[in-house]
């Protein structure tokens, strides 16, 4: 037996004959801040609900201490869930919601009270016993669902974009609020979004998805100092992403210039991806750089200035602190280690843009 | 200000030819008199003599029977029906919305001779060829009233009650059911009204000797119109009334 807690063994799902997760391998470890990340349609949900017990995958298994729990019901999982829209019991006050599972566990009725008391304390709601959901605002309510959840004392909770309703100043005071949750509790979240800075500032571990399939998993610095291919640049955080050529170990060229790098490994002329985060960029009087250009355009973003700059025909965008007059000539100069080297993707698993797209008018 | 005119002349027509008929029969029903138009006093005597007669209270029992075991067991049937509807894909959702809709709005003398010419075949004209014709045109209704309350439901409140370690059934009772309790309370009281104010169909179905108060009335209006007959269609008349209101409180608890 290995340590994981949860392990999905080559989980397949297809809906009407459309793949929605192909060959999904992914183990989790006791009290880890699990995240899957991705776009819409990328699967990250249906694992989360494969995972619930409320879909079956096609094939695979889903172990979890060990044993296979691919074929059992939810309700026998040591398992519970937030859901997106909280699902909380309309015709049930706040104390009857948290009481559900307890009650059917035929649990009694001190420790059920205790619980109630405990629970809503841990999310700071004492006091709103006798409410009911509809009285709540959108915060309060999420927060109702999960003390629904967390009274059953699962091993693993699972938040399917539990903070995608929530305005802005709200989700960062509940992102801080389940880290605080997750490290009392001691349990294992499994928490899906679609919002790659949350899942940056939260997570232990991100698995960033694909169109079914697991693109990298790691620690959110891994993910976002190294991706491994271009989708995951480009998800995570802003990025320039360039084709380029290998040409040796620690030299390779873009946009027609030799440029050194700290890759090594690949085959001589091999195409790749290069990405540079827009901080990364530095900008030098014109000559002192790799390419010369001409910025294009700046926003002021509070913390820095976006710049669009037009060099060796490719619109770069950089985040400096200092200000550079649209028109401006300069030269853009990119440290070696800064400079990320990837296998290619084939052109098919290119489709980002529209994706993400989508995400932002769900 | 002259949306309000025209409104006002709206309600006052609405009010004299809908219920002016209504108010002149029940005064009637009340009227120490046989002639219809004048007024000899108040009595209770029509109603007395109402409560003597035992065609008719034969008649009120069946009807009151007959309504609410076809009601009963018509939601049970309609909600089993809304259920499968609801969790239908779109196209046959659509054909059983429309093969639900039709009862309803076919002409009662067609659903009559056609309920009555099918089931004349296996069964006895009688109290059970009514009951299964009444079930079934109240069927849509209930299907109605359940459907829409539904919907509403997020299946993730479902998928939370299974959750949170509710089997199937538990989470139905505890969660499904509780939440459109209001649809299928509205449901029952519409197929009660139903029921007791239908003639067509029931005097189609019914066999020799058994009436509901309403073919009551058509009978003995057909011998002459007695001051009885304008107390019996006051109680059914106040019996749909009050069942519709208990109706339109359940249905409007769910808005709340």
């Amino acid at each position: 037996m290995s340590d994981n807690l949860l392990e999905l063994r080559g989980i397949s799902k297809a809906f009407d004959g459309k793949t929605i997760l192909q060959e999904l391998d992914l183990n989790i470890k006791s009290n880890e801040f699990v995240t899957l990340l991705g776009p819409s349609g990328c699967g990250k949900t249906t694992t989360l609900r494969i995972v619930g017990g409320f879909e079956k995958p096609d094939t695979g298994s889903v172990i979890f201490n060990g044993e296979d729990i691919t074929a059992l019901a939810p309700e026998k999982r040591h398992i519970n869930t937030v859901f997106q829209k909280y699902a909380l019991f309309p015709h049930m006050n706040v104390e009857e919601n948290i009481a559900f599972g307890l009650k059917i566990k035929k649990k009694s009725k001190e420790y059920i009270k205790d619980k109630i008391k405990y629970a809503l304390k841990l999310v700071d709601l004492d006091g709103f016993e006798k409410r009911k959901p509809n009285s709540l605002s959108g915060g309060q309510q999420q927060r109702i669902a999960i003390a629904r959840a967390i009274v059953n004392e699962p091993e693993i909770l699972l938040l399917d974009e539990p903070l995608g309703a929530l305005d802005l100043k709200l989700r960062q005071d509940m992102q801080s609020e389940l880290i605080r949750l997750k490290n009392e509790l001691g349990i294992t979240f499994i928490y899906v979004t679609h919002d790659q800075e949350e899942a940056l500032t939260m997570s232990d571990k991100i698995v960033v998805m694909h169109r079914g399939l697991v693109q990298q998993i790691g620690t959110p610095k891994d993910i976002y100092d190294e991706p491994c291919n271009a989708f995951v640049a480009d998800f995570i955080g802003d990025s320039n992403l360039l084709k380029g050529k290998m040409l040796d170990d620690r030299l390779v060229e873009f946009l027609g210039e030799r440029v050194i790098c700290v890759d090594e490994g690949f085959g001589k002329n091999e195409p790749v991806d290069i990405v540079i985060r827009p901080e990364d960029v530095e900008i030098n009087e014109v000559g002192k750089g790799i390419v010369n250009g001409v910025v294009k355009n700046i926003l002021y973003k509070g913390a820095n200035y976006e710049m669009t700059v037009e060099a060796g025909g490719f619109d770069w965008l950089i985040h400096n602190t200092v200000a550079y007059p649209v028109g401006s000539m300069v030269s853009l100069y990119v440290k070696p280690f800064n400079i990320q080297i990837m296998k290619q993707m084939d052109e098919s698993e290119m489709i980002l843009d529209e994706d993400m797209e989508n995400e932002t008018y769900e | 200000m002259v949306k309000n005119v025209f409104g006002r002349i709206y309600i006052g027509l609405i009010m004299l030819f809908l219920y002016a008929p209504i108010v002149v029969l029940i005064v009637l029903s009340f009227n120490n008199s046989k002639s219809r138009a004048k007024w000899g006093g108040f009595t209770l005597k029509w109603y007395s003599e109402l409560f003597d007669n035992s065609i008719v209270m034969d008649a009120l029992w069946t009807t009151l029977t007959l309504a609410i075991l076809s009601a009963v067991i018509a939601t049970v049937l309609g909600l089993l029906g809304a259920i499968g509807i609801d969790a239908m894909k779109k196209r046959n959702y659509q054909i059983m919305l429309g093969a639900t809709n039709i009862p309803m709005l076919n002409a009662d003398i067609v659903t009559g001779i056609a309920l009555m010419l099918f089931m004349v075949r296996f069964l006895p004209l009688g109290f059970s060829t009514m009951l299964i014709a009444h079930i079934t045109f109240n069927i849509p209704y209930v299907i109605f009233s359940i459907l829409p309350k539904l919907q509403q439901i997020d299946v993730s409140v479902y998928e939370a009650a299974r959750d949170l370690g509710a089997n199937s059934v538990k989470a139905f009772w505890k969660v499904i059911i509780p939440i459109i309790k209001p649809g299928i309370t509205s449901g029952f009281l519409l197929a009660v009204t139903m029921s007791l104010d239908d003639f067509i169909i029931t005097y189609f179905t019914r066999g020799a000797g058994v009436n509901t108060l309403s073919t009551v009335i058509y009978g003995e209006i057909r011998r002459g119109i007695k001051p009885e007959m304008y107390s019996l269609s006051t109680i059914l008349f106040l019996m749909v009334l009050i069942v519709l209101v208990m109706s339109n409180r359940a249905s409007k608890k769910q808005v709340k």
